[in-house]
């Protein structure tokens, strides 16, 4: 789509809503013909894993924690509890991997607000399409292998939950097959188009905030707003995210439940 | 839509798996250990002191049972130290004031004995004393001294009179 600007009435900024999510390669890389150039996306990537190593690791050790440290355990136990919940005791082993994707993709979505606009131009990296889809395609291609692995063709008892009369699997087992195939799409089309909209708005009604001189403090105040509907959206869709993998993997840890 | 430029897909996708893998490294095996061992640690200071409350709670109890069964003893004690006290000092007294009675009893005989004997002699001398004197009063009116078996028949007979 169009990626050159539609410009502004006033002092020609680009107001073009659609300019943060561009990729531009800060060091070009090339391995033969593989391109693994060092973008804004990676330095925010980068970014992601410092932030989220730093709150999880410079915590004290303390009986009484300290602030930073509480933090850190709170979202410890959060998605312990919610590993535990999900999986059950089986789904242990899973609990580092699903921290893992919780914290990527909540620090991922807070950087993406929280960026310095001068010094860094801001960047969600959950805001592509892709990256969440090979997120999305991780889970699902690892609960899927996982499955077969762990209870051969038995996974596909998955299809045709127990109790279920023969006269309705024609008609259940094609659902379930398209619900189950459906799952990547709708888990990372659901993170992108989020993080999407919502960063659009913002860009969007800062725009306005230039353009209407003194009246732009109504949408200045709407996006004050907005940006703490952000900060609950970026948490709730890393949530929504860890808490949907859990399930996908508890599948393949019970397929027939 | 920067989104769908195809070109940009592969630098994204080998620094979101570089990315992803070194933040699953640094949780799986630095945050993961650091922050479970201090909640376990947590957890099971708080189990030791809840179990170390509830054992001196226990002893506390213990010491209040043994004290109030050592009270319950004492009072049973002093009960019946104060009931034989009093038994035997009842005993104490009722003998005392048995003998004190019997002490009393003869004495009051003895008076009896020695009054009556102080009356009978002083009885006596009443006779020898109105003797002497009628012996006195008729010697001093007649001018001589009437004779002895007289003066005793009178006086005996005034006596009776």
């Amino acid at each position: 789509m169009a990626s050159n600007t539609s410009q502004g009435s006033e002092g020609g900024l680009a107001l073009d809503p659609m300019h943060q999510f561009e990729i531009s390669r800060i060091i070009p890389i090339k391995f033969g013909g593989i391109d693994a150039s060092f973008t804004n996306s990676s330095l925010w990537m980068v970014l992601t894993v410092i932030a989220v190593s730093a709150l999880l690791l410079l915590g004290t050790k303390r009986i009484v924690p300290s602030r930073l440290q509480s933090v850190g355990e709170m979202i410890y136990e959060f998605i312990s509890n919610m590993v535990r919940d999900t999986m059950g005791d089986e789904g242990r082993k899973f609990f580092p991997f699903i921290l893992t994707l919780f914290c990527f993709i909540l620090g991922a979505n807070m950087l993406g607000l929280f960026a310095l606009p001068v010094l860094l131009h801001p960047f969600t990296v959950t805001s592509h399409i892709i990256v969440t889809f090979a997120l999305a395609a991780l889970v699902w291609v690892g609960a899927t292998v996982y499955g077969f692995y762990k209870h051969g063709l038995g996974y596909l008892k998955l299809f045709a939950p127990s109790g279920t009369p023969p006269i309705m699997l024609p008609l259940l087992v094609p659902i379930e097959v398209i619900s189950y195939l459906s799952r990547p799409v709708s888990l990372s089309v659901r993170l992108f188009a989020n993080m999407m909209a919502g960063h659009t708005m913002l860009k969007v009604f800062a725009t306005f905030v230039v353009a209407l001189g003194w009246f732009g403090v109504i949408p200045l105040a709407v996006m004050v707003g907005f940006t703490g509907l952000e900060v609950l959206i970026a948490f709730l869709q890393a949530f929504v995210f860890a808490i949907l993998s859990c399930m996908y993997i508890n599948d393949a840890l019970h397929p027939s439940h | 839509m920067p989104q769908l430029i195809v070109a940009d897909f592969l630098p994204q996708l080998i620094w979101l798996a570089i990315t992803f893998g070194a933040l699953y490294f640094i949780i799986s095996r630095l945050a993961i250990p650091k922050i479970g061992s201090v909640i376990e640690q947590r957890h099971g200071r708080i189990a030791a002191d809840v179990a170390e409350a509830s054992r001196l709670k226990e002893d506390t109890e213990k010491a209040i049972e043994t004290y109030e069964a050592a009270l319950a003893e004492a009072r049973a004690s002093a009960h019946v130290i104060v009931s034989e006290n009093r038994a035997q000092m009842t005993a104490e007294i009722n003998k005392e004031a048995a003998a004190l009675d019997e002490r009393l009893a003869k004495k009051l005989a003895e008076a009896e004995v020695s009054i009556a004997k102080t009356r009978d002699a002083a009885m006596a001398q009443v006779t020898g004393i109105a003797q002497d004197t009628t012996e006195a009063i008729v010697t001093e009116l007649l001018g001589k001294k009437p004779a002895k078996a007289a003066i005793s028949s009178a006086v005996s007979s005034a006596a009776k009179g």
